[in-house]
């Protein structure tokens, strides 16, 4: 296998766009990822588009050509991968398998989302086919109401309090607040983030991060070839995707997700590194609960624990370990084909030292994780300077 | 009648589209006597991990519970 690095990125702002429509964003967050990356549309020789639910969202299918060939990427293989809200973060694990392989060289991925032309409750019926609707959804599960669940039986197990889910809320937003990206840009109290309007038992609003429109993407390179196209390359240095159950009723504990420290376990393993290492991350917080379960189960912490670690302040800006300082999916946003790419381009501008006033002071070794679901995909990338 | 222990719930305020006249509205995970779990309703009093329930019916493949004792 070849060593491969990030040689571009480039991203939309997320928010609530009624003048973007879905290839406008992707073309947009391209556009500057090419630009960022000083490569040509002809020297593109792949072309992954992360997408979860654009034929629902907007009608449109056959996503890959229709955003590549817009953006003058004219006739390379162009393909659509679909993993619910790790649609780009597997994305870019199979753009990634192509340039380590040696297949191709330079390999373009670009995650969207168009979340925004659809009211909330059909959205977040959208956003349920991504359980098992012959079970789970046909009950009347949202995706909020599996992750409650899910924070309900943390609660049993480990003494998980309505503080420490609010602790990760007031640290997103006070990190999203400082990020010109960011859809809410809004610091928040633990009062307010306690007495959000409830959505599904014991979370409320402020526990769900957002629905939101954008687009991020990134150009892989070989290692060996970063020096062509820019002067701060980002190495990949280990990756893993992993798969488990749709159906939350399916797993044997709701308490950690498998496929996390699977996918973990293997990018820990490839580059030779352990969570002690790691200086900072950016966790899929589409619940604040996953957020709590994720420093879990990628050995940030101990099993149980997460809430307390994340009220101490251990992952605030500050901390010993910053998680999500991009303000994460609660503050950011989370248009979830979006979310995967994003969060690699969340490491390249921390790691490049790019990050303005929310810049972090240890930022060569960093962590990615993106869910799929209620954790039946997983994909975990670590990077660091090259 | 199956019967089980709730193994985690919820109670749903924000329903999708297809549920929102029903809203609020308890699910629950039930893990079977035999063995075996599926995500349910619940009908009647509000439940807790732990409580034990009975399916009372079966509607479009969806079994509801409700409360033992």
């Amino acid at each position: 296998m070849r060593p491969v690095a990030v040689i571009g990125a480039g991203k939309t702002p997320f928010g609530a766009f009624p003048d973007l429509d879905l290839r406008s964003l992707a073309v947009q967050a391209g556009e500057r990822c090419l630009a960022n990356g000083h490569v040509t549309p002809a020297q593109i020789e792949s072309f992954y588009l992360g997408n979860f639910a654009g034929p629902a969202f907007v009608g449109q299918n056959h996503l890959a050509p229709y955003v590549s060939m817009a953006l003058g990427i004219k006739g390379v293989p162009a393909t659509r991968v679909e993993a619910a809200c790790a649609s780009s973060g597997s994305a870019f694990f199979h753009a990634w398998t192509e340039v380590a392989a040696g297949v191709y060289d330079l390999v373009m991925v670009v995650g969207v989302e168009k979340m925004t032309s659809q009211t909330t409750a059909r959205t977040t019926e959208i956003l349920a086919s991504a359980g098992d609707l012959t079970g789970e959804i046909r009950a009347g599960s949202t995706f909020p109401s599996l992750f409650a669940m899910i924070a309900r039986r943390h609660m049993h197990d480990f003494g998980t309090k309505r503080e420490h889910l609010a602790a990760v809320a007031v640290k997103n937003h006070a990190a999203g607040a400082l990020n010109p990206d960011a859809h809410m840009r809004k610091v928040i109290t633990v009062e307010q983030a306690l007495a959000g309007k409830p959505v599904a038992d014991p979370l409320n609003l402020y526990d769900c991060s957002l629905i939101s429109d954008g687009a991020a993407a990134v150009i892989l390179a070989p290692l060996e070839r970063a020096a062509e196209f820019t002067d701060k390359p980002v190495r990949v240095l280990g990756i893993g995707q992993a798969s488990d159950y749709v159906a939350l009723d399916q797993k044997e504990d709701i308490t950690t997700f498998p496929a996390v420290r699977r996918a973990g376990e293997t990018a820990y393993r490839m580059a030779k590194a352990g969570p002690d290492d790691i200086e900072f991350a950016e966790l899929h917080d589409c619940f604040t609960i996953a957020e709590i379960i994720a420093s879990e189960d990628l050995g940030f912490v101990k099993r149980g624990c997460g809430g307390p670690y994340a009220m101490e302040g251990h992952t605030s800006l500050k901390g010993s370990r910053p998680v999500n300082a991009s303000g994460g999916l609660k503050s950011k946003g989370h248009p979830v084909g979006a979310t995967g790419v994003a969060q690699i381009y969340d490491l390249v501008q921390q790691i490049r030292c790019e990050a303005g006033p929310r810049q972090l002071a240890r930022h060569s070794l960093a962590l990615a994780q993106n869910l799929g679901g209620s954790g039946a995909t997983c994909v975990v990338s670590i990077l660091g300077a090259a | 009648m199956r019967t089980g222990t709730v193994y985690t719930e919820t109670m749903i305020h924000l329903a999708a589209e297809a549920f929102a006249s029903e809203a609020p509205f308890q699910t629950a995970i039930v893990s079977f006597e035999g063995g075996g779990r599926v995500t349910g309703r619940i009908l009647g009093d509000r439940v807790a991990i732990g409580d034990r329930v009975a399916e009372v019916e079966l509607r479009d493949g969806v079994p509801f519970f409700r409360k033992t004792e």
